[in-house]
Formats: structure tokens, sequence, C-alpha cells
């Protein structure tokens, strides 16, 4: 070999080997990895949900008159309010966290562990909304009945508005047995009874003149289908099978049970991660009380939990969009 | 920043370290280990694959006859000694099964991309071995678990290895739709975890972890290959994800994302609205790609053996790794052409169709640069070499019918028949089995240090070869002639009497293909013990990996790591005394690195 130098030819450029090309340590890469791959489950929920949705176009139910609940304020109709409070309590948690990552870069420990536990609090206010939110969805408002064919019939009076059946139904002196599997039914065992039967319904349903009944089909301007007086006793009586109050995953009263199905799983999964997230952030938030990264003079750690809040919080800007906007 | 700490501890490890036997073999970190690991456990996983599709062959020769076999290993299965047609589906899934995730997806490219990733890039190990540690004790608990499915008391799965609703979502739908089909799901749940922590390590590990010099563009095709299949494991083994939990919500709580309408003994079920294609969908949409994890890798390392065998450089290096690519981008736009007969709009199968068949230009292009590679090459024939000789020859074969499938119009006919049986296990099932055996026969002296015996590889492959063709090149025709896959007997179908013949000599050839497989064990084990000794490069190849020693070391080489001056295929280059140069040896004076 010559005395000259020998080069790889290579020094200094970015792909040129024995450097980071992507200015990125491998453990930040590999949490953008994993995001690409947790994004691509995200849209496989979201795509099945496009799919469903579409199929039921014409019958999905409207989410204004679904999520219009509010804590505290009991019986008022304020549709959204409370979840553009939680995405904003979301987002202000990125912000945050996007504070604790910056004085991370500038070694301030004492304003990473401030913004850790901001971030923290938001992710628990969240989860907690969430929480709520589902119990009051899962609890229902105005209950309907379930006919043969699966379809939801909600009931209404002369003016339009929504009658909850405990104003107008009295529960009958009915004895039903609850479907389980030691009677043989061993595949549709049942939870719980609902408060009234069919029955019931249509006693309180004829005694009163002014109802009517709303189905799941849309009109071309997007809202529900009523019926005539006589129409709804019709199919009141020829096609009701089930009273259902609140949802679960096999009925809900909103429409579709795709609807409720849909709502719990990618909400929940969503739920699920905000969940993980919070407690990644705790133990970081402890690694960094405890100084870990002080002595270890970088906060990288912060920010790869960063990286997954964030994430986070860009999923629920589109689970947002899709089940409450759209 | 922390990868250039792990270099210095890595360093630290290469000089002293005292290793027990826990971490030397068992939870071991190091990516070679780890790659022996992922080895042996898909040998294992390949023999039970083996020998399930050997019963089930024998089934479909000879339907209804008491066998011996049968009776011995599928014990109430085989009432005297005749198989139960439960069984039989659940023998095709799981075959299925493990052949496609466990043999061919983590026995190959679990193996070879542990191994080769780090010692090929100039690397000391995996950017994590922790990850790298978990990855794999992941995938052997999932292994478990499809093996203990085996022992339910229902039956394993039997939904077919695509696990299509309402067989795979009612758990009272079949014997395997209960339990068996819970483990098989917990298992694959699994298995994706594994696969993922897999793929993120070998992405950064190429990306960060190169050695000075290595650009891109000098990386050895083997790399590439690992590099794409991680790239495209990350994206489509989400989705696969996402279609099995919410498989899962609807057998076990009742929700109908995949059912709707369905009637049992008189019974309606609660199912409303959902849709089985919705399924077909979201898993399509990982099942095409996996073709594609599966056959990558082996043409990673057919490429690096054909060049290093034909002492020729590779032909038309950038092509490769731009066809690589193209395949990758294409196989996410494909998944609808197993799908023409679901039901999809027409219009929709033509789209489909159409992005099908563009497939076939990147892999035309792999074709024949494998061709011209080896096209007045000064060839050494061991049996690495034939077995990628023949992963070509089964490539091409399987290729051609594929783009008779990829068409719809075509497709309808010979849908579900042994056609496709036959395309498709020529195309990624033989060629991918081909591509891991010469990867076993090229690499073995660097994972154990010794050689297997030549003659048995030349008795291995040729016997192999002749069999798989016996077996698959007949079942065209039978699949023209429109036999049905999966049905456990065709003696009901007069129809099909002419056909009994040929299933008979498919039977056979498979016997005797799965038999000869005893060959090969025999060599691989004998061999880790009693094997001649490997020198350091035995094979006179340019890769990095032939420039550290002999005996396994943690850290890879002793000293520093080399640097690279040099593309992977300076073979037979003029102005040298060798006719390889490796890729850490620096230009000489006046000599230019060739326009590659």
């Amino acid at each position: 070999m010559s005395t000259t130098v020998v080069t790889t030819e290579t020094e200094g450029k970015t792909w040129g080997g024995g450097n980071e090309p992507l200015k990125a340590s491998y453990g930040k890469m590999m949490m953008w990895f994993f995001i690409v791959s947790d994004a691509l489950t995200f849209s496989g929920f979201l795509a099945a949900y496009g799919f469903s949705r579409f199929k039921f176009i014409d019958a999905w139910p409207i989410a204004d008159e679904v999520f219009t609940h509010v804590p505290f304020l009991h019986g008022q109709e304020l549709p959204m309010i409370y979840v553009a409070f939680m995405t904003f309590v979301l987002i202000m948690s990125s912000v945050t966290m996007v504070l604790a990552v910056d004085a991370g870069h500038h070694l301030n420990k004492a304003k990473v562990t401030l913004y850790m536990f901001l971030t923290i609090i938001g992710g628990l206010i969240f989860v907690g909304s969430q929480a709520w939110e589902w119990a009051t969805f899962i609890k229902g408002d105005f209950g309907a009945v379930e006919t043969k064919g699966g379809n939801i019939l909600q009931f209404v009076d002369a003016e339009g508005h929504r009658v909850a059946l405990r104003d107008f139904v009295v529960a009958g002196e009915h004895e039903r047995v609850q479907q389980e599997r030691k009677n043989g039914l061993w595949f549709v065992g049942e939870g719980s009874l609902p408060s009234y039967t069919v029955e019931d319904v249509i006693h309180g349903f004829e005694a009163n003149d002014n109802l009517l009944i709303r189905t799941q089909e849309l009109t071309e301007d997007g809202q529900k289908t009523v019926l005539s007086r006589a129409e709804s006793l019709k199919q009141l009586k020829a096609n009701g099978k089930l009273v259902v109050e609140g949802a679960n995953l096999q009925h809900n009263e909103y429409g579709s049970p795709l609807f409720a199905d849909f709502f719990f799983f990618i909400t929940g999964f969503h739920g699920f991660h905000v969940f993980s997230g919070v407690v990644l952030n705790i133990i970081i938030f402890f690694n960094v009380v405890l100084g870990t990264y002080e002595k270890r003079k970088s906060y990288e750690m912060v920010e790869k939990v960063g990286l997954y809040w964030h994430f986070v919080d860009l999923v629920w800007v589109f689970v947002f969009t899709f089940f409450y906007l759209v | 920043m922390s990868a250039h700490a792990d270099t210095h501890a890595h360093d630290d490890h290469g000089h002293h370290h005292k290793e027990t036997f826990m971490t030397k073999y068992i939870f071991s970190m190091d990516h070679k280990m780890i790659a022996k690991q992922y080895l042996i456990t898909g040998t294992i996983m390949g023999v039970i694959g083996i020998l399930m599709s050997m019963m089930f062959r024998m089934q479909i020769a000879w339907p209804e006859e008491p066998n011996v076999l049968f009776e011995a290993l599928l014990g109430k299965w085989a009432p005297e000694g005749v198989m139960d047609a439960d069984i039989y589906l659940a023998l095709v899934t799981i075959h299925g099964t493990i052949m496609v995730f466990f043999v061919l997806t983590a026995g190959l490219s679990g193996t070879f991309s542990n191994l080769l990733i780090p010692l090929q890039i100039g690397a000391r190990d995996m950017a994590s071995g922790f990850l790298n540690m978990v990855s794999y004790w992941l995938f052997f608990l999932s292994s478990i678990i499809m093996v203990i499915s085996l022992f339910v008391e229902a039956g394993p799965a039997a939904a077919g290895w695509t696990i299509y609703p309402p067989l795979s979502a009612l758990p009272m739908a079949q014997g395997g739709s209960g339990m068996g089909m819970t483990l098989w799901l917990v298992a694959m749940a699994i298995f994706i975890a594994s696969s993922l922590l897999g793929s993120l390590n070998y992405v950064v590990t190429v990306l960060n972890l190169r050695t000075k010099g290595m650009t891109m563009t000098r990386l050895p095709l083997t790399i590439w290959a690992f590099f794409i299949t991680a790239v495209i494991g990350i994206v489509s083994f989400p989705v696969l994800l996402s279609a099995a939990l919410l498989l899962i919500m609807d057998r076990s709580f009742g929700t109908s994302f995949f059912l709707s309408d369905i009637f049992i003994q008189g019974e309606v079920l609660h199912y409303h609205g959902g849709s089985p294609v919705l399924f077909e969908h979201l898993f399509w949409f990982l099942g095409h790609p996996e073709v594609y994890i599966v056959i990558l890798p082996a043409m990673g390392l057919v490429s690096e053996i054909m060049a290093s065998n034909s002492r020729k450089p590779i032909f038309g290096y950038r092509a490769m790794i731009a066809s690589i690519l193209a395949i990758a981008f294409l196989s996410t736009i494909v998944w609808g052409h197993h799908m023409f007969v679901s039901g999809m709009n027409p219009f929709l199968g033509s789209v489909f169709t159409f992005t099908t068949l563009l497939i076939a230009i990147p892999s035309a292009v792999k074709a024949f640069n494998w061709i011209t590679t080896i096209w007045k090459g000064n060839l050494q024939m061991n049996p690495a070499m034939l077995f990628s000789i023949g992963f070509v020859s089964t490539f091409i074969t399987g290729g051609l019918t594929g783009i008779i499938l990829g068409d719809s119009a075509l497709d309808i006919n010979v849908h579900d028949t042994y056609f496709v049986v036959a395309h498709f296990h020529l195309v990624m099932g033989i060629s991918a089995l081909y591509g891991m055996f010469a990867g076993i026969y090229h690499w073995y002296p660097k994972m154990f240090g010794r050689m297997l015996n030549k003659n048995l590889g030349y008795i291995h492959f040729w016997i192999t070869a002749v069999c798989a063709y016996g077996v698959f090149f007949p079942m065209h025709f039978i699949g023209m002639a429109g036999l049905p896959r999966r049905y456990y007997t065709n003696s009901n179908f007069p129809l099909f009497d002419d056909l009994a013949n040929v299933n008979v000599i498919i039977t056979v050839f498979a016997l005797v293909g799965g038999v000869v497989q005893i060959a090969y064990l025999w060599n691989f084990f004998y061999s880790i013990f009693y094997g001649k000794k490997a020198t350091q490069n035995p094979w006179k190849s340019t890769t990095l990996e032939w420039t550290t020693p002999v005996e396994h070391i943690h850290g890879n080489w002793p000293g520093e790591i080399p640097h690279v001056y040099r593309w992977a295929y300076d073979y037979s280059k003029p102005g040298h005394d060798v006719d390889f140069v490796p890729q850490n040896v620096p230009l000489k004076d006046g000599e230019e690195e060739l326009q590659h």
C-alpha cells in the first residue's frame, strides 16, 4: 500500500456511513418507525369504520344528537361542547410536552418537571373525560325500540323533539325470564333486562296521541324520517322486538350496532394509547425528578415519549373528526 | 449519540466479558446467536409443517383408506386410521400458517437479517440487542402457543390460513373455531409484536450503524432486501393486527364488525350490519405484502450467492435495488387480486389487475439480471449455487402463472382450484425455501465455523428439485381441470375420478421430497459438531462478514471495524491478482471504483 492517506471517498457525506444520516439516534428512529406502524393499525380501524359507515350512509346516527351531554349541566342539549373541551385539553397537553422537550434541550430540570407534570395532568383529564363520555353513552338518554330487522325506532313528539321512554311508558307486571346459558339459549345470553317490554311501550304509545316514531333512515336534508301516527303504530306493533336503553356492543339506542361497536372499539383503543402514554410519562417524570437525565446530560427520553404523545394527539384529531364532526 | 456510547460498550465487551450458559445460549443479546436461535426454531416449525403436508397429501391420494401413520399421529382424529374431515382442514390451515409465518417469515428473515445485517454493514451488533432478544423470545412464545393449539380438544384452527369469518368469527361454527382459533389469534398477535420489534431493529441498524465508507450503494443486495422487507413488515403487519383485534371483538364480545344476519339452527343471531368482505380487505392488505416479506430476503440471498459463485459482479446493481423498491411499493396496492370472486366491483377488479400485472416488470428485471449475472461466469456449482439457480427457475415458473391469476377474467375460472395452490407454492413457497437453503449452505461456515457436507448437499438439492416440480407441475393441470382446493376427498365427484392417479403421483413426489429433507437435517446437525472446520473466507467473497474471525466473538471484529472502500461486487476485477477484492481493501493507486 502506498503511503498516501487512504480514504473511503465518502468522508463528510450524509450517507457515507459511520454517522447518523437522519441526525437521529437509533432510539428516536425506532420510535418514529413504531409510530408509522401504529398509525397503520389505526388506519386499519378507521378504514374499516369508513367502509361500514359508507354501507349505512343513509341510516348512520347523527353525532350532534348523540354527544350532547356535559357534566353538571344535566338535561341540556349542548352538542359537541364536552368533546371540544376534551380535544382542547389533549392538544394543550401536547403544547406543554413541546415546552418540556424544549426545556430539556436547555437542561432545565425544574421546567421539564413542571411541564411534564402538566402534560400528565392533561392526559389524566382526557382519560377521565373519556370514561365519563363512555358512561353517558352506555347509560343512554331516551331509549328506543329495536325492530326484528335490527333497525332502531325512536320516539318524538309532534314538534319533533325527542321523548324518553320513561316519560310515557309505565312498566307492566311482566314476568320474563332472563335468557341465560342454563335455559338453553347459550349463544344469546343477555346481560340485563331492559326496564320495559315492547308491550309496555305500545301501551304507552297508544295512550299518548301526540307521539310519533322516528326511524333511522335519513331524509334528503340529512334529518331522520318521522312516520305518521298510523304508520308509527303499525311499525311498532308489527316489527317491535326489543326495548333498548343506552348502548352495548350488541344493541344501542342510537342506530346501527356498528355505530356503537366502532365507537367503543376505536375510542377505546385510542384511550388505551393515551393511558399507556400517561404511564410512560409518569415513569419519565420520575426519572426527571430523580435527576437521571440531568446526570446523563441529555433529556432525549423526554423527547421520545414526546413523539409518542404527539402521535396519540394526532390520532385523536382523526378519531374526533370521523366520529364527531363528519 | 447513544449509538456512539453503545459502540464503546461493545468494544469493551470484545476484550473481557464473562458469559454464562444462560447469557450465551438462552437469553443472548448477540445477533449471531439470535440468528441461530431463529434458524433452529424455524427448522423445528418447518419439520412440523412439512409433516402435516405429507399427511394431508396421503389423505388426498388415498382418501378414506386406513393409514397406520394417521392412527399413530392423529389419534382420535383418525378413528381406525381413517382421517377425519375436520382434522384435514386443520392440517391445511396450520401447515399454511406455520410455513408462511413461522418458517418463511421468522425463520428466513429473522435468521439472515440478524446474522448478516451487522456483519455485512460493519456494525458491532444490532442497534438494540435487548429488543432483538425480546423479539426472538416473543417469536418463540408464539411458536409454542401455535404448537399447543394442535392439542386443543375440539381441534386446532381450521378456517384456512386466511381465517375468513364467519368460520373464524363464530366460536360454534366448527370444531376448530373455538379454543383452537383463539390460540391461533393469540399466537399471531404475539408474532406480530415480535416481527415489529425485529423490523424496527433491522431498519434503524441499516440506517445508523453502517461503517465508514458503507454508502447505501455499496451495500450488498442482501442488506437492501432485508431493509425493504423490514419496512414492508412495519407497514403491513399492523393492519393484520387491526383485523385480528376486530375479529377477537366479534368472537368474544359480540360486536358485528364482520358478521351480519346469521342463523344457526333456526335461531337468528344478533349480529347485524358487518361484512366479511371487510375482513378480506384488511387481511389481504397484509396478506399480499406478506408474500414479498417472504420472497425479498430470498432474492437478496440469491443475488449475493449468484454473484459470488459466478465470480462476476452482480448484473444491474442499481436496477436490482430499484426493482426491490418498486416491488415493495406495488405490493401494497394489489391486495384485491385475492378477492376477485368476493363480489367486489368488477371495475375495481380491473384496477387491481392492472397494478398486479405491473409487478411482472420489476420481477422480470430481477430474473433477467440473475440470468445475466451467471452468463459466461466462472460458475462454482456448490449446493448454495444450485439452490440459487433452482430459486430462479421456480420463481420464473411460478411467476408466469401469476400473470394468469392476476388477470381477473382468467382468475375467476381457476379461483380456489389447485392451479392457485401450485402457483403460490412455486413462486413463494418453494422459491423462498430454496433461497433459505441457499443461504444456509452459503453462510453455514459463518454461523457454525464448520462446513456442510457437499455431497449430501447435492443429493438434497437434486431430489428436492425433482420432487418440487413433480408435486407442483401436475398440480397446475388438475387445477385447470377444476379440482377445488381444501376438499378432503374428491371421491364423491365422478367428474374428478380421472384425476385420482395424478393425485397419487403428486403424493409420491411429496413423500419422497419430504423424506429427503432428513438428509439435510442430518447434515445440518451433524456438521455443527463434526463438520470440516471452515476457513475464514471459504467462498472467496467480497463482503465484510468474511473478514471476521471464524470463532464468534462479541462485537464481531477483534480490533477496529474495517472501513469500506468499494462496492460489494468486485469479482474478477481487471488489474488484481485474485478474482475478488473484499470491500475493506482500499483502492490501489490509480484504480477507480467500478461505476455501478
